[in-house]
């Protein structure tokens, strides 16, 4: 019985093209903390380029090249989804389109469509989960001896309290979410509900709906890396859960911390310059 | 005004208040060091354990009302008196300026945290612990550049508080959802007065709720030194270090940017100093000090002592998702807009 599950399922599996990608570690016991649990501390940051694309995407000029040039192009780029593709609900893919042809575009005038139009990246507003983790910048896990795990992140200075072993669920919705986690062997689990329907995965308008619900986890695999994996359920938008995984990087340069990404300032002639007093003229 | 109200952050001005009477002193002894032995008194790794979510709400003003002459600790009954006309004064149910006042104040009322309606345990009469009279030093005279900053300033304040600012640019920093309480000094407000630490080997974390940015302090050791930041890298929230004395968390800041309400008052950021001291006291309590120094501001440096309380831990911290939903900076300019349409400005 035992050998015939197994088989069943390398099978599966290996009908999957991401799986092969995946990087392997060898065995690896991690430094602990005084709990007994993997020390996840440190500065990290991943190198795939998901954040312009999940899914497999070629380099791009970007929106504006007659004044950004080379500067405003996107890198190429491989998939991070297992199977490749984002399972979207063919309604739902419609709406993927639409918000790639409308991701530059900006207009807080009217309350009721203050989050309708643009990638709210471009807006400076924080990333949300999973995209927090897959940004062009880097985090620090702060984990010590109390219930609680802070993850920093540069970009837009966002933060997430990991609530461990917490049972109370999502008091209201937040841009990055409700995350409460558990330690299953050397992996650090977060169950995360309660995000803001207005965040998105990436720059291709990959998106979601108030009733996301991501499992990501993290598992050290080397002294300079950790594994992310992340569960995304979704079904008002898509036709089951996918999965992403990449390695995240244990940034090592001496003196190296977290610096500010504080971009509200980048963004101000872009959502308000056309209500100022010269614009009126 | 109401957008006054609305957005009434910064230091309590000086409160008008009778005279009080009695004249007992109660000195206060800050303790200094974190009780031994005690399970919340040491983490794992061997540093003073700070870990939790604070709270530095009072009604304490920061500098000592003249009405309380020279004294700085109050007995029990004049504590009393003190804590009841601040709260009247901090309160927004007075009913004494009319109906339109009255609807204004309810608004701001809504968002009172009712610990900032009590002065500290201790009885004092300012936060400000140094200079002895409780008042922040007077100022030296400011450079030509200064006073042509300032005078930028309140004129950009005078447009905004007239409802007719040209532009984004006439706002704060609070305002624009730049930084809030998330810069040091730490002083009370209105709500949002909450702190969560996090602490791991080589590094303590403060986690204001206002804006949500992690403060992250690298703690210098004997041959562990973390060196600041180059001078040519400056930052919204400073550059911090921190090291341990004894059992008190000093935590010194530099690398401010120079942008206007970046450092306190409309300080020098080339000259500005602030050092804070953070001391466990006991289960439920922190003392939270920081000392101020600007030979190109003040007379003299100055220090300021602030009690933190533990909250229940069940009273969560949420996000304070400020410029994600800040629909305040397109009312107030497309009203500034429709003002000089209608001709309503001067």
């Amino acid at each position: 019985m035992k050998i015939a599950g197994c088989a069943i399922a390398i099978l599966l599996f290996a009908a999957l093209p991401g799986f092969s990608q995946k990087p392997a570690f060898p065995p690896y016991k991690p430094a602990r903390m005084a709990d007994g649990h993997p020390d996840l501390n440190g500065i990290w940051q991943a190198f795939v380029t998901a954040n312009w694309d999940l899914q497999d995407h070629e380099a791009s000029p970007g929106p504006h090249p007659e004044i950004m040039g080379a500067y405003g192009a996107g890198p190429a780029g491989q998939s991070i989804i297992e199977g490749g593709e984002i399972p979207y609900k063919p309604e739902a893919l419609a709406k993927k389109k639409q918000n790639f042809e409308q991701r530059m575009m900006a207009d807080v005038s009217v309350d009721k469509k203050f989050h309708a139009l643009g990638d709210p990246e471009m807006k400076c507003y924080m990333p949300g989960v999973p995209r927090a983790t897959y940004m062009p910048f880097p985090f620090r896990i702060v984990q010590g001896s109390s219930p609680y795990i802070l993850i920093a992140y540069e970009f837009a200075s966002a933060v997430r309290n990991i609530r461990m072993d917490y049972k109370v669920e999502a008091p209201t919705n937040a841009w990055m979410g409700w995350s409460r986690g558990r330690w299953e062997g050397d992996t650090l689990v977060v169950d995360v509900t309660g995000i803001r329907e207005e965040t998105w995965f990436d720059r291709a308008g990959d998106y979601h709906s108030d009733a996301l619900h991501v499992v990501e986890r993290y598992t050290p695999v080397s002294p300079y890396h950790l594994m992310y994996e992340a569960t995304i359920e979704d079904p008002k938008v898509f036709t089951r859960p996918w999965k992403i995984s990449f390695p995240l990087y244990r940034r090592m340069e001496q003196n190296v911390q977290l610096l500010e990404f504080k971009c509200v300032p980048f963004t101000e002639d872009l959502l308000y310059g056309r209500f100022s007093k010269q614009a009126a003229k | 005004m109401k957008r006054q109200l609305l957005v009434s952050f910064g230091i309590l001005a000086a409160v008008s208040m009778a005279p009080l009477a009695g004249q007992a002193q109660k000195k206060v002894a800050a303790k200094t060091s974190a009780p031994k032995n005690v399970p919340y008194a040491r983490t794992p790794w061997g540093d003073p354990d700070l870990q939790g979510v604070w709270n530095d709400a009072t009604s304490t003003p920061l500098q000592r009302p003249n009405a309380v002459g020279a004294k700085d600790v109050l007995s029990d009954d004049e504590a009393a008196e003190f804590q009841d006309q601040l709260k009247n004064n901090l309160s927004r149910d007075r009913r004494d300026g009319g109906a339109e006042a009255d609807v204004n104040r309810a608004y701001n009322e809504h968002w009172m945290d009712s610990r900032r309606l009590k002065i500290t345990s201790d009885h004092r009469t300012s936060l400000i612990v140094d200079p002895p009279d409780g008042r922040i030093p007077p100022l030296v005279p400011l450079s030509p550049e200064r006073q042509k900053a300032a005078a930028l300033r309140a004129a950009a304040n005078t447009r905004f508080n007239a409802g007719l600012p040209e532009s984004y640019r006439d706002f704060t920093l609070p305002v624009r959802c730049i930084i809030r309480t998330d810069s040091p000094p730490y002083l009370p407000i209105i709500y949002n007065n909450d702190f969560q630490i996090f602490q791991s080997p080589g590094f303590v974390v403060i986690n204001p709720e206002m804006i949500h940015s992690a403060r992250i302090i690298p703690i210098d050791k004997p041959g562990e030194k973390h060196p600041h930041l180059g001078k040519n890298l400056r930052q919204w929230l400073g550059d911090s270090r921190g090291h341990w004395d004894g059992d008190t968390l000093v935590v010194e800041t530099t690398n401010f940017r120079p942008d206007d309400g970046v450092v306190f008052m409309g300080a020098d950021p080339e000259t500005y100093r602030i050092t804070e001291r953070f001391t466990r006291v006991d289960a439920t309590s922190l003392n939270y000090e920081f000392t101020i120094e600007d030979p190109h501001t003040w007379t003299r440096p100055w220090t300021a002592r602030i009690p933190w309380s533990k909250i229940d831990p069940a009273e969560q911290m949420y996000e304070y998702a400020c410029h994600e939903d800040n629909y305040d900076m397109g009312h107030f300019l497309i009203g500034a807009r429709e003002r000089e349409r209608k001709g309503e400005a001067k």
